[in-house]
């Protein structure tokens, strides 16, 4: 069910034109003068955050002071290399195209993420392809336990709960992908002595759903503060392409498909930003309820869902520790 | 008759017991090796893991293997639900009703940690 009363959506809503002007006066103050870098490196993947922040960078940097990457893999869907190519044309920037896949091949990411596969899935094989899921927030009460479904050269869907090796052993391997896109950024930062912009947005940041020290590394992150909804108003106001605004999240990082939904958040993000909001102003289940058009159960979970995301996006957030 | 019926049924009740007893301190010991890093502090049989923030997803997946392995059981998707599975207490009423549904389960187990290698 999705949020529909004019209540909801006004929670939510921003002014784009002064949105933009107090983020581009930051990006100017952080780049520039806090971090005294000449421009911004930033990874685009043809989503919604990576855009606008490539669009508000050019906007406060000026687009010859921004480097766009584009850093595709081997499971990687051709049409997020399509879209990341009309933000650079969009704003005239300077793109290049990185594919990583030697570099994780080398690393044995797909090697060692197979054989966590096959740990579940004995016949596993180089022509199947895979993602892992969660249970939806409603399915009847049950822990968020990952599966991994996996589709056979013939067409064949298996879908299998995850033992914890196979879970940690799949996880660890994937995670090269965003370490290593991390580390070419850096390369281009270095290079060119810009600074990385991070692209999370607020819902990503507090839930901890990023890579630590993968796309949760940064010298800076501008759209850390707003909900994704509020993320496509400035889209829409900015003017990222028509394509990129329609295409549903997605994590890109698995051979099938998946929806950021059913690898993280078990809600769609119109809700979740709902939930997140109505948690951290103190609206109570029944009024978040009645304004959103979720029942009351769903909000219920959904809170509860909220803190303990964020008991492990703790760790993921804490920078080195060092003794006094 | 009486005399005979005591004979029988309070060693029965005392081996229950007994095995409720092992059990409770069999998962309280993981949960403490495994999550408080063996430090056992103020955990209590029925402290919600949930509220207390000891256990996460992976957390879940660790301890449905445990179980799995330690008691013979199968954990069905339906009942990987915080009724079953969120203090001590609540995971042994849990083991206890997996094995009453599985007799055989039961007293494969009960012989196998009683140390008895018997089939």
């Amino acid at each position: 069910m999705k949020p529909n009363g004019a209540a909801s959506s006004d929670l939510l809503r921003l002014d784009p034109e002064l949105e933009t002007e107090r983020i581009t006066n930051w990006i100017r103050a952080t780049v520039f003068h806090a971090l005294r870098r000449k421009g911004a490196v930033i990874a685009v993947s043809g989503g919604i955050d990576s855009s606008v922040v490539a669009f508000l960078c050019a906007r406060s940097l000026g687009n010859e002071r921004i480097q766009l990457l584009f850093m595709p893999e081997a499971d990687s869907s051709p049409h997020s290399l399509q879209l990341g190519r009309m933000v650079a044309d969009a704003l005239n920037a300077k793109s290049v195209l990185e594919d990583i896949s030697p570099i994780l091949a080398g690393a044995g990411c797909y090697q060692r993420r197979d054989d966590a596969i096959r740990l579940v899935v004995p016949e596993y094989g180089p022509e199947y392809k895979c993602k892992i899921v969660l249970p939806g927030l409603l399915d009847a009460g049950r822990y968020a336990i990952f599966s991994v479904v996996v589709q056979s050269p013939d067409g064949r869907m298996t879908k299998v709960r995850l033992t914890p090796d196979a879970y940690l052993g799949i996880v660890a391997a994937t995670n090269f992908k965003q370490r290593t896109r991390k580390m070419m950024e850096y390369y281009y930062a270095d290079l060119l002595q810009y600074a990385v912009a991070g692209t999370p947005n607020l819902l990503e940041y507090d839930q901890g759903f990023f890579v630590k020290n993968g796309d949760g590394a940064a010298d800076f992150k501008p759209i850390a503060h707003l909900y994704k909804s509020q993320v496509y108003q400035l889209a829409a106001y900015l003017g990222v392409p028509e394509d990129i605004l329609r295409r549903p999240p997605t994590t890109d990082t698995y051979t099938l498909e998946q929806s950021q939904e059913e690898f993280y958040f078990t809600l769609p993000y119109e809700q979740m930003d709902l939930c997140l909001y109505g948690k951290d102003h103190g609206i109570s289940t029944s009024d978040l309820a009645r304004a959103s058009g979720m029942t009351e159960d769903l909000v219920d979970r959904a809170y509860h869902m909220i803190e303990a995301k964020r008991k492990v996006a703790k760790y993921l957030h804490a920078p080195s520790l060092t003794m006094d | 008759m009486f005399g005979r019926q005591r004979l029988v049924v309070v060693p029965t009740k005392i081996a229950q017991v007994g095995g409720l007893v092992r059990m409770l301190q069999t998962i309280r010991k993981f949960v403490i090796d495994n999550y408080l890093f063996g430090e056992e502090g103020t955990l209590s049989d029925e402290d919600s893991f949930m509220e207390t923030g000891i256990i996460d997803s992976t957390g879940i997946l660790e301890l449905v293997r445990f179980l799995e392995s330690t008691y013979s059981i199968t954990v069905t998707d339906e009942e990987l639900i915080p009724d079953n599975l969120d203090s001590v207490s609540k995971i042994a009423s849990y083991i206890l009703m997996k094995q009453s549904a599985s007799p055989q389960t039961a007293q494969a187990h009960s012989f196998r940690s009683s140390g008895d290698t018997r089939p």
